[in-house]
């Protein structure tokens, strides 16, 4: 059995499950956000739900529309808020634990490896960087397991990405899943696990590899996967507050198809409107003007991200007429970056620093664009409309192209306007 | 079960952006949400909708966001039933789960066009394109999604659980 398998396999109490095989697991983590929780919560109580099966299990996080941007998000957050406290759920909004839903769970230790969590939210896939089976649900699904502690599941088949060579400067996760998206299209990983392997993953830091299982999903995956390793266990041992299983990897000939990539001569990759997986390496795009940079986001608003877009933008500044949202993806994320003084590089560089949120990604707030504009995003969606007028467009890059972007009021590499090449 | 309509046909990769984009998200209403359906996709589109008609898609319909509000908004619209070469796995599930009856079958897809009446039968998973007189076989689901279905979906079903236990 595969890593996928053989989570799967301990959660529905069996020794072994195969592909397309149907099963109803046990869950770790049930999470709902506030564009899912409200239905959640309705359909929660459609179904006769009293008390959630185990308040310790359930969370609920306000990140799409907080802080609470009009009277229609405070209204459908006031419910979220009152059910969560009858419930005596987790539930995070404004705070010293709180940010975006995907960064903060690992971040708090509520979600660690070996566990299956499900999420209303199609980005749960993210907590598969810790060796985790995580994929998203909608809020009937979330309304049940809250209810029942269970939810049926078919079995994926899992395939295998195995990354080889070393990684050139400027050059990382958001790359590496970027690329891959570009090879096999929006639907080439559909109904199936995403697991990613080989020498250069071994060398990725959780941040990055948080990057590539947050984007699992925009090829068509269940989850996107990674096996455990030292760097994940110092990592959920430094979070946890109970104890956790850890799975093997041995299962080479248990995989659908396998795909390897050398990627030593990888240059930084962008996806161009409208789709993630319409992907060139960005020597391929050429004066591309831009209105507006976006850095942040479930996909990469942590504290590396941060770290790499203030390497670029120190000492430098935004170039006139652009705007540049720099948005931390957790209060603590915030606070480190704080403490570091990366906050005060990118204000002195021109830029506007935004508490956590997911406003502008999902064209809710914070960074909307108008008909005719173009943004550099790091966050994980150009569809048309995403991030506002259906009449924009959006480029999704690293935080370092999109940091050099904002300084050269063009899509560039970030040897361009830096001296690190 | 047997639906007869006619069919809107899309193209591949239609998000839930597209479904319905988030700025309609603190909306629950399903009649309201249908009103906004497809809009960025196809202006007009919900106004063109009769009760009963069919909405068809190439591959990888739904993909993007896992919000239940882009299966509510088609369901919203009088639409009676999805049918596509393929599916992005959460919209399937919430349609399954909110019954809204989905169908996987390439052939019908490259054999229709916007405009055609197609009549399906669900519980045979048949598919009759009365313009061209052509019938064609969806994939069957699988029984367990059949016993979710003729319960009437995941509400009913979990409600009937949570009373027998």
């Amino acid at each position: 059995m595969t890593l996928a398998e053989k989570i799967l396999a301990a959660h529905a109490d069996q020794a072994k499950v195969r592909p397309g095989e149907f099963i109803r697991a046990q869950v770790d983590l049930v999470m709902a956000e506030d564009l899912t929780a409200g239905i959640a919560i309705d359909q929660f109580k459609n179904m006769g739900g009293k008390r959630v099966f185990d308040p310790s299990k359930v969370v609920m996080v306000a990140d799409h529309f907080v802080p609470t941007k009009d009277v229609a998000a405070a209204e459908a957050i006031k419910k979220i808020r009152t059910f969560a406290r009858e419930q005596g759920i987790h539930y995070y909004e404004i705070g010293p634990e709180s940010g975006i839903e995907h960064v903060i769970l690992p971040e708090n230790g509520l979600v660690l490896p070996g566990d299956l969590v499900v999420g209303a939210d199609s980005h749960t896939c993210t907590y598969g960087a810790l060796g985790a089976f995580a994929t998203g649900i909608g809020s009937t699904d979330a309304a049940a397991v809250m209810a029942t502690g269970e939810i049926w599941l078919k079995v994926p088949p899992t395939i295998s990405f195995v990354y080889k060579g070393k990684l050139p400067f400027w050059v990382g996760g958001k790359d590496l899943i970027l690329f891959t998206i570009g090879k096999i299209g929006v639907d080439g990983a559909l109904y199936a696990v995403m697991e990613f392997r080989g020498p250069v993953v071994k060398t990725l830091s959780m941040d990055d590899r948080f990057t590539m299982a947050n984007m699992a999903v925009e090829a068509g995956a269940k989850t996107g996967l990674f096996a455990v390793d030292e760097q994940t266990v110092e990592y959920a041992e430094a979070r946890a507050q109970r104890p956790f299983e850890v799975y093997p990897a041995d299962y080479e000939q248990d995989y659908k198809s396998h795909y390897e990539f050398d990627v030593s001569d990888l240059e930084p990759q962008v996806a161009l409107p409208h789709s993630p997986a319409n992907v060139v390496p960005i020597s391929q795009v050429d004066n591309i003007a831009i209105d507006q940079v976006v850095i942040g986001s479930c996909t990469n608003g942590r504290l590396g991200d941060l770290r790499l877009a203030a390497k670029v933008l120190q000492g430098r500044t935004v170039m006139q007429g652009v705007r540049c949202i720099i948005i931390p993806g957790s209060q603590k994320v915030f606070l480190e970056a704080l403490q570091e003084g990366l906050i005060e590089i990118f204000l002195r560089a021109g830029a506007a620093v935004n508490t956590p949120t997911c406003g502008p990604c999902v064209g809710g707030h914070c960074g909307i664009l108008a008909a005719g504009e173009r943004c550099v995003s790091t966050t994980n969606r150009n569809f048309i409309g995403r991030m506002g007028s259906p009449h924009a467009e959006i480029f999704l890059t690293n935080p370092a192209v999109a940091a050099a972007s904002a300084v050269a009021g063009r899509l560039v590499h970030p040897g361009e306007v830096t001296s690190t090449c | 079960m047997l639906i007869k309509g006619t069919v809107h046909k899309f193209g591949a990769n239609i998000d839930t952006d597209a479904i319905i984009p988030a700025k309609y998200a603190n909306i629950s209403d399903p009649a309201e949400l249908g009103k906004h359906c497809l809009e960025n996709a196809d202006a007009g589109f919900a106004t063109r909708v009769t009760n009963g008609d069919i909405l068809m898609a190439t591959t990888n319909f739904g993909c993007g966001s896992s919000r239940e509000i882009a299966a509510w908004s088609i369901k919203g619209t009088g639409i009676s039933c999805v049918v596509a070469i393929s599916f992005a796995r959460i919209f399937f599930r919430n349609a399954i789960n909110i019954g809204l009856p989905l169908l996987e079958c390439p052939a019908a897809v490259e054999a229709t066009a916007s405009g055609d009446v197609l009549e399906i039968d669900l519980a045979k998973g048949s598919i009759r394109n009365l313009n061209r007189n052509l019938t064609f076989q969806a994939a069957a689901y699988p029984d367990f999604i059949m016993e979710l279905i003729s319960t009437g979906g995941l509400v009913p079903y979990v409600r009937s659980r949570l009373t027998t236990e």
